[in-house]
């Protein structure tokens, strides 16, 4: 599996961004870089629905076997949808990063700063 | 810090292992999943380079009385063959490190000889320590010596209830039963096959896991042969190469202290729940004694107030070191290590607590990052296999 999807755009922080086709509201995940870096993920918790989130503010948590993660949101913004999937089974996170282990997603007003999957990849390590 | 690598360092690089710093060695730290690694021990076996463990052989005539009064165990009691668990403590009783001791047959003139195995990143200064220990004690030294091998032996674990099925492919027929036969915490000569060639290799059936399984010292010239070997005569799946993290859930899971989370320095044996390993009665002195009396005395946890014990989670949310434990929401204790515990399905820690609040069934919450969440005081260990 590609590290980094070529699609997508990315915040410092590893979580990656995708655009519906129309509007405003955007998915939200973290990339393989960072769930290769946590290790398995056992829980996250996700911002509420309906709850507003600030770019580059932390909006939840992931936990791995090894250690917590802080979750920062990459656009500012109303969250309109979380995925339960990952919260009843937070390993989806692992096997699937950029698909099924999608984490919420936002009503986005702004972005904070983000990254090109070609920047992204070029800081971590350069695969693309 | 000093970057050490195994000799098998290249096998775990071509087997896409990521990489952490251990004690001052570059230690797989997992090869896929550390869960699916876990699994894989409790269920079939797991491969573990523990190279970064110690050596240290003491040998001469005094090496037993020595080993007395160097460590708190009443090591020459041993029999020949056999392994035991102790602590090297100094003069306050503080634990230097937590080791394992096997006592080999006596040279051809009679000397005895004994392999300690320190941890990792206490291995020089338990050498050292040992060669310092030497030249001092009651009667103006010991008639022993120290030689620190760490630099050139490698240790290989195969751990888990196929380790033994496994190991035998690489045992000739005749020498099986020295597998069988070999009990728990014993240590024998075995003729393995590397590379090709038969080479008699110290088999120990000891481990960090909970579960049954063996070590095996190996020259390092000869690490990559052997470990190239046990992958190749296990079944697809059979044997599993293992990281430090799944390790670290493994030893946790069978309430296993870990030197540096649970034991220091600063910490007693007894807190510890370790004082069945201090021989306060073995004949003589050893370093720690009057200081480990008077802690003992003193009752378990007196000197600290706290003793160690694990905690059940009844939430999803793992403890993690250093967060704070609490009785209606004042800190009462300290966990030293915690994860979710992935054969039991719920988070486990170990935690030093105040003595009021350490007897089992004892509801505490554990402050995680600011959040709490409830835990319950379990005897020890998590986790036992069934036998």
């Amino acid at each position: 599996m590609a590290k980094v999807a070529p699609e997508l755009q990315y915040s410092d922080e590893h979580e990656w961004v995708a655009r519906e086709e129309a509007g405003s509201v955007v998915s939200i995940g973290i990339s393989a870089v960072a769930t290769d870096a946590l290790g398995d993920i056992v829980y996250v918790d996700l911002p509420e629905v309906g709850s507003a989130v600030t770019a580059g503010e932390t909006c939840g948590e992931v936990e791995s076997t090894k250690s917590v993660s802080d979750l920062y949101a990459p656009v500012t913004g109303e969250v309109t949808e979380i995925n339960p999937a990952v919260v009843d089974d937070p390993a989806l996170i692992n096997s699937d990063p950029y698909g099924a282990g999608w984490l919420f997603k936002v009503a986005a007003e702004s972005e904070g700063p983000l990254l090109s999957a070609q920047e992204y990849a070029s800081k971590n390590g350069g695969e693309l | 810090m000093t970057e050490n690598y195994t000799a098998l360092y290249e096998e775990h690089k071509k087997l896409g292992a990521s990489f952490t710093d251990f004690g001052g060695w570059q230690m797989p730290l997992k090869y896929s999943s550390e869960l699916a690694e876990h699994h894989a021990v409790r269920k079939s076996a797991g491969l573990f380079d523990l190279s970064h463990m110690g050596e240290v052989w003491v040998t001469g005539p005094d090496a037993a009385a020595f080993l007395d009064y160097a460590l708190v165990g009443k090591i020459s009691a041993m029999a020949v063959g056999k392994a035991k668990y102790s602590l090297i403590c100094n003069e306050d009783g503080g634990i230097m490190d937590d080791l394992i001791t096997y006592r080999r047959p006596a040279g051809a003139d009679g000397t005895d000889k004994f392999l300690v195995v320190p941890n990792a990143g206490n291995a020089k200064a338990v050498a050292g320590a040992l060669a310092e220990r030497a030249g001092s004690g009651p009667e103006g030294g010991f008639d022993v010596t120290v030689e620190d091998a760490s630099a050139g032996t490698s240790l290989i674990a195969v751990q888990g209830p196929k380790a033994e099925s496994i190991l035998l492919r690489l045992v000739p027929a005749a020498q099986h039963e020295l597998v069988t036969g070999l009990k728990y915490y014993a240590a024998v000569e075995v003729p393995f096959l590397v590379g090709g060639a038969g080479q008699d290799l110290l088999l120990a059936r000891t481990g960090y896991t909970g579960e049954d399984g063996f070590e095996i010292f190996v020259g390092d010239d000869d690490a990559a042969a052997l470990w190239q070997a046990l992958i190749a005569v296990a079944d697809d799946g059979e044997l599993t190469p293992a990281g430090l993290a799944s390790r670290d859930s493994l030893r946790l899971e069978a309430g296993m202290p870990l030197y540096g989370n649970e034991l220091s320095l600063e910490g007693d044996p007894f807190a510890a729940g370790l004082g069945p390993v201090v021989a306060l009665s073995k004949e003589g002195d050893f370093i720690g004694k009057a200081a480990l009396a008077a802690k003992k005395e003193a009752g378990a946890g007196a000197t600290t107030g706290r003793k160690l014990v694990g905690l059940k989670g009844l939430g999803r949310r793992a403890g993690r070191g250093h967060y704070p434990v609490l009785k209606d929401g004042n800190t009462v204790g300290d966990v030293t290590s915690g994860q979710p515990s992935p054969s039991l399905g719920y988070p486990v820690a170990l935690a030093y607590v105040d003595l009021a609040y350490a007897e089992p069934g004892t509801a505490l919450d554990i402050d995680l990052r600011g959040k709490t969440e409830p835990f319950e005081v379990v005897a020890l260990p998590f986790y036992k296999r069934q036998k």
